[in-house]
């Protein structure tokens, strides 16, 4: 395929002209959408929109084959097997399906650990579980700048037994990549259940789930190149199917009478009604693109973004940046003095950068770190060095514009 | 200055910049809030930002407001705010529609949602604090 800068052409978000400036700096939040994905979702609905696993017609068969054929793809991408995914609304979705599918299998006093860097989908999900079924919830803890304190963390999971260890592949806030495969080799030496949220992690890190050996794994298509309201969840498959579904209908019954019914075994018996067939379709296009990139060219591009970005952001007075930046996936969060995130983010967002503000969905990691909040600026491969000098001059025009 | 005077002065600004920072040299120019009265019922839901806003009635019948915010641009917006409403009688406060008044200025378009929101909350808390003493 061609050179990974040139890649930014075929994103037609980033290259119509427009007569504002318009520089995406928050793929964190969401990434934007290459040509090959918004056409397969087109010539989807306009050639061969029908339903899956429905129909005998032809063009059911076709939809049914490429919405399995999308399952296969991901599986692949992850190095595990196709029925050990199931398509969900997103990472959210995901978390909710395996924390509501597990808890028949806690007890009263039994603790659930999550990491101080997690986003509130990762946390509250946890929460109510423990409310309701009288678990403990531990938090492995951080250090002052904001990254995973292996040491303390491995400790409490050994002296405190966990029955499930959630924790993110990468973080949203800071851009850290978590120790996950330490955590999950404690873990399991105590027998816990990990789950992983890859939501930010997935499009950067390509996990191999195989070697993570984690026992659940998460994310959203929609920060991978593909549609919004399609996610990914993964499970051992023994480990998947002892779930209890969360919702009921459609595909996911085996049989139904009045008397007794009967549900599929995974990955059906978690895809209750019609699924986001289009999305699926989109993100095997999306999947397709990834697969086409050289993955150590990618890295060494990011990389070389990142650094760049740090190295400018470091050079102006008064910046302070948070988290790890040594392992990251090309998130830089930072302040500016004393002054508040939101000041600079409306002046930045006059200059035409969209950037994240604010506490990005981690209010405890927030609270840990003392601070209402951040800058984010969240790369992808789509960047390129032009941007990163956009927004360095906006974010000094920015920072002169406080001083009155 | 009154709202007029201000009014006046940002219709002859040429660019955001320069609207911003008449914005945010009037939220600078408000007199303190002494942090006593920062109380959380006067802490107004609604905002991004931390926004501390006080009506009062004065002797005689005029509307007195105080008010802090942790950013410089919301405490300049509410400034602007104020300054619709200080000194009038609460009759003429209900009146006023600090919104319309924005868009006027043109600063509606530069504001995100949740920030137009947070102007409406702040427009919107002074008119309920109004009403009692109509
Ligand atoms: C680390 C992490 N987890 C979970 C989520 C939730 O993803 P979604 O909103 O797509 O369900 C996000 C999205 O911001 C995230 O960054």
């Amino acid at each position: 395929m061609c050179p990974i800068p040139e890649l930014r052409q075929q994103f037609p978000i980033l290259t119509s002209k427009n007569e504002e400036p318009f520089i995406y700096l928050d793929s964190g939040a969401t990434s934007q959408k290459p040509q090959q994905v918004i056409e397969a979702i087109d010539s989807f609905y306009r050639e061969q929109n029908a339903n899956v696993h429905r129909g005998l017609h032809t063009l059911s068969a076709q939809a049914t084959s490429a919405f399995e054929q999308a399952r296969e793809k991901v599986a692949k991408f992850l190095n595990v097997q196709s029925n050990e995914i199931v398509w969900t609304s997103g990472a959210t979705d995901s978390i909710n399906i395996i924390a509501n599918g597990i808890k028949a299998q806690l007890s009263q006093g039994d603790v659930i650990c999550v990491s101080a860097l997690e986003h509130h989908a990762n946390i509250v999900p946890w929460q109510e579980i423990c409310k309701e079924k009288g678990c403990i919830l531990k938090v492995l803890p951080i250090t002052k700048s904001g990254i995973l304190d292996l040491k303390s963390s491995v400790e409490l999971i050994f002296e405190q037994k966990p029955k499930i260890v959630a924790i993110s592949h990468a973080s949203n806030a800071l851009g850290n990549i978590q120790p996950v495969e330490k955590i999950i080799e404690a873990a399991h030496k105590v027998t816990a259940t990990t789950v992983v949220d890859g939501a930010q992690a997935f499009m950067h890190l390509r996990p191999d789930l195989r070697k993570l050996d984690c026992d659940f794994y998460v994310f959203s298509a929609h920060k991978a190149l593909g549609p919004t309201g399609l996610g990914v969840l993964y499970g051992k498959y023994d480990q998947l199917n002892a779930l209890n579904p969360l919702r009921f209908g459609g595909e996911m019954i085996k049989e139904v009478s009045f008397e007794m019914t009967s549900f599929q075994d995974a990955p059906s018996k978690f895809e209750a009604g019609t699924p986001n067939i289009s999305a699926v379709i989109g993100f095997s296009a999306a999947l397709d693109f990834l697969n086409s990139i050289d993955y150590k060219e990618l890295q060494q591009y990011e990389q070389g973004l990142y650094d760049c970005l740090l190295t400018q952001l470091r050079s102006i007075n008064g910046i302070i940046i948070y988290g790890d930046t040594e392992n990251n996936i090309g998130t830089v969060s930072f302040r500016y003095k004393n002054e508040h995130h939101f000041d600079l983010a409306t002046f930045l967002n006059g200059y035409g950068i969209a950037i994240r503000s604010g506490h990005h969905c981690t209010q405890p990691l927030m609270k840990a770190l003392d601070i209402d909040g951040t800058i984010r600026v969240s790369l992808a491969f789509y960047n390129n060095h032009d941007d990163i000098d956009a927004f360095i001059q906006a974010l000094k025009e920015s920072i002169d514009l406080l001083e009155i | 200055m009154t709202y007029n005077e201000f009014k006046e002065k940002l219709s002859n600004l040429k660019s955001w910049q320069l609207m911003y920072r008449e914005i945010m040299l009037l939220g600078k120019s408000l007199p303190e809030m002494p942090e006593l009265l920062k109380t959380d019922d006067v802490l107004i839901k609604g905002c991004e930002s931390k926004v501390w806003l006080r009506v009062e009635l004065s002797d005689d019948q005029i509307l007195v407001l105080i008010g802090d915010s942790d950013t410089r641009i919301v405490k300049g917006l509410m400034g602007l705010i104020m300054l619709m409403h200080q000194g009038k009688t609460p009759e003429q406060s209900v009146k006023i529609n600090a919104y319309d008044e924005f868009e006027q200025l043109g600063l509606i378009k530069h504001l995100s949602p949740s920030r137009g929101n947070g102007i409406k909350a702040i427009a919107d808390t002074i008119h309920e604090q109004v009403k009692q003493w109509l």
